[in-house]
């Protein structure tokens, strides 16, 4: 029988542990696809992150490092230094990036460290149960900010694509989203220009997928799409930020 | 190979890349810049690696990744700097890589002052981080033997899968002195195949601290608590100085055993006094026995610690006498170092009963 659709090899049969709609497994499918399309996933290093993706690392078939919270880029910036030849890859949720490890993307970045980061962005800490990130928008309601997230108070979203463009390091920087089918081939298609980019050795590149937390939005799969699609968007617009 | 005069934070750095170092990510912090300045001008040239972090914990994770990776690595700082490491090193224990981290401990707390001191002791030997871990720690008293305790660290690094700490102070890493630097080595690296990047291996590596099951996070606790006992029976490292017979007994290690040395060829001419030292070069695993057995014979009235702290080393040394002989603790802190007369001082008080 012809074989019409093959689950990626870059991917374990760990059954995943995200919750049902959580847009995670797409952006894993889409790495893991990525990686072996363009013929560098065996001998490929990812570096998981602490947070919804902390057990990245049974799912890439792949050599994987488990860092610490909002480190992968300063971990994958060590593993790069020794292995400058393998494609290095960090994949790190918006508490972990913007957050915690703010330091360590930015000066990635700036280094034009010959990595490539998947940033999953759903405005939320959703491994912890729902508190407020640096990118929840503005009147957001999580846990820790109940009466919705108050800007006199804590300001206001993190625009991670636009800061990291303004460096010099960076060789490509894009924005996608995973919200519909058509986003979705997009979101692949800048994956792959992403890490075309570290293996044509140009410098730092990083993909922002906006990706949905239906459970610690408190919405249907559906409903959260659609949510994303008509807040996260306008907050956070899509497109090529940078591209050397 | 004849004797160079070399600062205790260069010879140091050298005596790295002699063993085979060639991965070094660091961050600037008085007294130990050196390290990284000379990392930064001899990597280049031996097809090594420097590089200045953005932070001490970026550093520090850097080394975790390129440990992870299979690199021989490491990486310097000083106290409030270690503070910020601990993070890295409990997850590096966590993941068992071997690594190599050198603090020229200051006066603390907080920043403190930047002369020599020795109040990380309780940090460096009681594992520093969060969880249950050791670390194999050297506490070398002159240039010579940090030189030639390097390559030694790195090796047991490699051998246990755990990090080492070379705990020296701001007077060992600013201090000149002559030197004969090892030869470089010859052998190669020991294969790491557990390692991310290896060649020839049939299962992925995954490099990895998270046992989220926490029958199975005990499981790695008794393992890892496993390997610290076989460190413990065989790694302990141990001077004795003129213990036999002695009337009292110092325990002091590092710099500040040096000046406990002429106090006490000083105390038997002036006072009459036979001072013995005992002194640990491993701060952990600790010289329990060697302490305990000198401490013991019937010549002796007491025993002291005597440390560049508030009293941090005094409490092994407390559990090592087990109430045997009367311990007692004399030190100065924050960047002072006690002096000979000092030392005489406090030795004469214990001879006189005060």
């Amino acid at each position: 029988m012809a074989v019409v659709f093959q689950k990626t090899s870059m991917l374990t049969d760990a059954p995943f542990h995200y919750c049902p709609g959580c847009t995670h497994g797409i952006i894993h499918r889409l790495v893991a696809e990525v990686l072996d399309e363009l013929g560098v996933g065996e001998t490929a290093i990812g570096v998981a992150p602490v947070g919804c993706a902390v057990f990245a690392y049974n799912y890439f078939n792949c050599d994987m490092m488990e860092a610490a919270h909002g480190r992968a880029p300063a971990c994958a910036t060590g593993a790069k230094r020794v292995h400058p030849d393998k494609v290095v890859f960090t994949y790190q949720g918006d508490g972990d990036l913007a957050s915690i490890g703010a330091a360590e993307i930015v000066h990635a970045a700036a280094r034009g460290e010959k990595i490539t980061t998947i940033f999953v962005n759903n405005a939320i800490y959703g491994m912890t149960g729902g508190q407020m990130a640096p990118t929840s928008l503005p009147g957001q309601i999580t846990t820790t900010s109940p009466y919705g997230r108050n800007t006199e108070v804590c300001g206001f979203p993190v625009n991670m694509s636009e800061m990291l463009s303004q460096l010099n390091g960076p060789a490509y920087i894009e924005r996608v989203s995973v919200h519909d089918v058509k986003n979705v081939v997009r979101a692949k298609q800048a994956i792959k220009k992403a890490f075309q980019a570290q293996i044509d050795g140009k410098g730092f590149s990083m993909v922002e997928v906006l990706s949905t937390c239906p459970t610690n939005w408190g919405m249907t799969p559906q409903e959260a799409l659609k949510w994303l699609e008509e807040n996260m968007i306008p907050q956070f617009p899509l497109g090529v930020y940078k591209e050397v | 190979m004849a004797k160079v005069l070399m600062k205790g934070n260069e010879a140091i750095a050298e005596a790295a890349i002699l063993a085979g170092c060639r991965f070094f990510f660091g961050y600037p912090i008085t007294p130990q810049n050196q390290i990284p300045e000379y990392m930064s001008k001899r990597m280049p040239k031996v097809g090594g690696c420097f590089l200045q972090a953005e932070s001490e914990v970026s550093a520090i994770n850097m080394v975790y990744g390129a440990a992870g990776a299979g690199a021989r690595v490491m990486t310097s700082s000083s106290s409030p700097g270690i503070s910020l490491k601990q993070e890295g090193i409990s997850y590096a224990v966590g993941a068992e890589l071997p690594l190599v981290v050198v603090n020229m401990v200051r006066g603390g707390p907080g920043l403190g002052s930047i002369q020599p001191a020795q109040s990380d002791y309780f940090q460096a030997t009681r594992g520093g981080g969060h969880g249950d871990y050791r670390l194999i720690c050297f506490a070398p008293a002159n240039v010579q033997e940090a030189v030639d305790l390097m390559g030694k660290a790195f090796d047991l690094a490699d051998q246990y899968r755990n990090p080492v700490m070379m705990l020296g102070d701001g007077m060992l890493g600013q201090i000149m002195e002559p030197v004969e630097m090892p030869q470089p080595r010859k052998e190669a690296l020991p294969a790491k195949k557990w390692a991310a990047g290896q060649p020839g291996r049939s299962e992925r590596a995954i490099i990895n601290s998270l046992y989220i099951d926490p029958a199975a996070c005990e499981e790695h606790n008794n393992d890892l608590t496993k390997k610290y006992k076989v460190i413990e029976e065989n790694e302990v490292m141990v001077e004795n100085i003129d213990t036999e017979g002695a009337d009292i007994i110092v325990v002091a290690y590092g710099t500040m055993a040096r000046v406990c040395m002429r106090a006490a060829r000083e105390a038997k001419e002036k006072l009459g006094l036979k001072v013995g030292i005992v002194r640990p070069i491993t701060v952990w695993p600790y010289p329990y026995k060697a302490v305990y057995e000198a401490a013991v014979q019937p010549s002796v009235k007491a025993v002291v610690s005597i440390e560049m702290s508030c009293g941090q080393m005094v409490d092994d040394v407390r559990i090592a006498v087990n109430g045997a002989k009367p311990v007692s603790f004399y030190g100065r802190t924050g960047g002072v170092v006690p002096t000979v007369k000092d030392i005489l001082n406090y030795l004469s008080g214990i001879k006189e009963g005060k």
